[in-house]
């Protein structure tokens, strides 16, 4: 019971991180209907920046984090202005294909700059935490509480501010929102820049527990897609519970059945749940 | 239309077969020869994936784990059942073509880019089991020594051995003229005007009566068929074979060949499978960093030349023509003019 109780936690951690990749790629999808696939390459990309505040230029894990988060989201703005913005009344396949060669670009540039060689983040928090007889690390901890925080201050911006209040209403109706007197460049720059700081958010958060390479990005960018599909397109409550449902299938059949395979199980839940509900479990009908 | 006029509209592509044909005669050297037999591999696999994603419409992006399963098909059958290769290829075909079907039926229901992004996971199924399942494919290692093709005898010439470099070049050449020809046949035919006309708008071809479903399913499967084996000629031209063919790089590599060389053309595909691995070959003191050339090569190519290459000579093509025509209508109407004049 204590190891199934441990695999939960670890479901809930993975989850956290996925939810965080997942969000910023949603937004994107759902408002500008680009599916950025090299989105994971920024998520490596702010690792790689983390790690270079933190051990050459020795700051602290919080400040680097925050920088690492701003950096990536100016990256976001950017890649929106001159790489899809571009694109933006073409068939959706050339957007997607735009990505995979920035993609293509992101991952060699790391590589040019940091070698492709795996990296270690050395641990802000190793202690080992004792909660309810499950034994975990600091570092564990903060990363589901920080992605909580996050969610919630999501919720909070696209809510209650008018800012947010644009995004959701370009997600509905892009042209009505123009009509309205919406800067829809604004829109999906910000956009951008927000899918950019989670993803920042996510690496940093969780990249002094495992390792980071060059290659970290492509799972789980796969994985957010299929945890976007699960929760239905551009839904936000499906994609924070679709994160934690493949959190949790992940750990729980990593721990139980096989730990080479955990990859293939959240794109086989992704399978079982496309072949009953084509447009996921809180998507909407296609219109 | 004579044999002469035959020839007069397609010069260029028979002078370019000519020198396909003539190419052993140059002696070239081992290194180069391989490079030019891998990518008319590619070729064929670049004329499959246009198929699908250039005519149906449809971005089938597990084309690199449909590959690697004709790769290991191949591999497996010759090197653990002793099957003869000649037997193994089409196996490998039909086995991508039915692993495509298992695929295809669930990810059939997405369309546009959700399609894009669920068979993209497939591929990433794919990809894992070759690389975890030790018994059978031997993880993440692969299978070393695969044989060549088995000699073929010919009554009164004697065999023809597959072992050396030119005929397995006319081996894949000649695959890759079959996979012309029955693309070609597909392309014009009512068969392959359903596959364009659910690509253009699959509403609307549903509503005249092309059943869509079964389509895409149809291109599909015969997109696998082929893609299955050119995965199957790559494993016995390399001998051995790794989990990487069944990469999605590979999918991002053929993706990358078809956009660049012109989607939804015949020539296209081809141009871009080979211009592209030969640039990359010359490009070796870069090699690892090649990406950061063809990254943003690809981003401006999908921004300002969304057809490809060959999409823009048909366009260039196409405003001379007009040019002329224009001409040619002005002065007929100059003279028709001058008539009036004279009739009045």
């Amino acid at each position: 019971m204590e190891l199934f109780f441990q695999q939960v936690f670890n479901g809930i951690m993975l989850g956290s991180t996925y939810a965080l990749v997942a969000l910023g790629l949603t937004l994107v999808l759902g408002i500008l209907n680009v599916s950025n696939f090299a989105h994971g390459d920024l998520y490596m990309l702010a690792a790689y920046i983390t790690f270079t505040l933190i051990v050459n230029y020795s700051i602290g894990f919080w400040p680097a984090v925050l920088v690492s988060m701003v950096t990536l989201a100016i990256v976001g703005v950017f890649i929106e202005k001159f790489v899809f913005r571009p694109l933006r009344d073409q068939s959706p396949i050339n957007p997607f294909i735009a990505a995979v060669g920035l993609m293509l670009f992101l991952e060699t540039f790391v590589i040019v700059v940091w070698g492709p060689r795996g990296q270690r983040i050395p641990n802000p928090y190793p202690g080992a935490v004792d909660l309810f007889g499950i034994s975990t690390t600091q570092q564990r901890l903060i990363v589901v509480v920080a992605a909580v925080v996050l969610i919630g201050l999501l919720q909070l911006f696209i809510k209650r501010t008018t800012m947010g209040a644009t995004i959701e209403a370009t997600a509905q109706d892009r042209e009505g929102a123009a009509l309205v007197g919406i800067n829809v460049n604004r829109v999906s720059s910000v956009t951008f820049a927000i899918a950019g700081a989670l993803a920042a958010a996510a690496a940093s958060l969780i990249a002094p527990i495992f390792m980071i390479a060059p290659g970290m990005g492509a799972l789980p960018v796969m994985k957010a897609f299929a945890i976007i599909i699960l929760g239905g397109v551009g839904s936000i409550p499906g994609a924070i519970a679709g994160a934690y449902v493949l959190g949790m299938v992940e750990s729980l059949g990593g721990g139980y059945l096989s730990a080479a395979y955990k990859d293939v199980y959240a794109f086989g839940a992704l399978v079982l749940v496309l072949a009953i509900r084509p447009t996921g479990l809180f998507g909407k009908e296609e219109h | 239309m004579g044999i002469w006029g035959f020839v007069r509209s397609k010069w260029l592509y028979l002078l370019i077969l000519v020198l396909a044909l003539a190419l052993p005669l140059a002696h070239p050297n081992r290194y180069w020869f391989q490079v030019v037999i891998i990518s008319l591999v590619w070729s064929i696999a670049t004329l499959s994936l246009n198929l699908i994603l250039g005519y149906t419409g449809q971005p089938s992006l597990a084309h690199g784990a449909y590959f690697g399963v004709g790769a290991y098909a191949v591999g497996l059958l010759t090197l653990k059942l002793h099957m003869s290769f000649w037997l193994a290829l089409p196996t490998a075909g039909v086995l991508a073509a039915l692993v495509g079907l298992i695929i295809g039926v669930p990810s059939m229901r997405m369309r546009g880019h959700y399609f894009a992004i669920g068979t993209l996971c497939f591929g990433v199924i794919i990809y894992t089991i070759a690389g975890n399942w030790m018994e059978l494919t031997g993880g993440f290692t692969g299978l070393l020594g695969i044989p060549n093709p088995n000699a073929i005898p010919i009554p009164g010439i004697g065999r023809i051995s597959f072992a050396n470099q030119i005929n397995q070049y006319y081996l894949v050449l000649v695959l890759l003229l079959i996979t012309l020809f029955v693309m070609h046949r597909i392309v014009y035919s009512l068969v392959g005007y359903g596959f364009m006309a659910i690509r253009n708008n699959e509403v609307l071809a549903a509503a005249v009566g092309i059943n869509t479903f079964r389509n895409k399913l149809l291109s599909l499967t015969i997109s696998n068929f082929i893609v299955g084996v050119a995965g199957g000629l790559y494993a016995v031209i390399l001998g051995s074979i790794s989990p990487s063919a069944a990469h999605f790089n590979i999918t991002f590599y053929l993706l990358l060949y078809l956009l660049l060389g012109g989607v939804a053309s015949l020539a296209g595909p081809i141009l871009g499978a080979f211009a592209l691995p030969l640039i990359m070959e010359n490009l070796q003191f870069i090699s690892e960093y090649r990406n950061l050339v063809f990254g943003p090569l690809l981003i401006i190519v999908i921004i300002y030349w969304p057809r490809g290459v060959m999409g823009g000579l048909v366009d260039l093509k196409q405003r001379v023509q007009n040019y002329y025509q224009f001409r040619k209508a002005g002065a007929a109407r100059a003279v028709a003019s001058a008539e009036t004049d004279q009739a009045i």
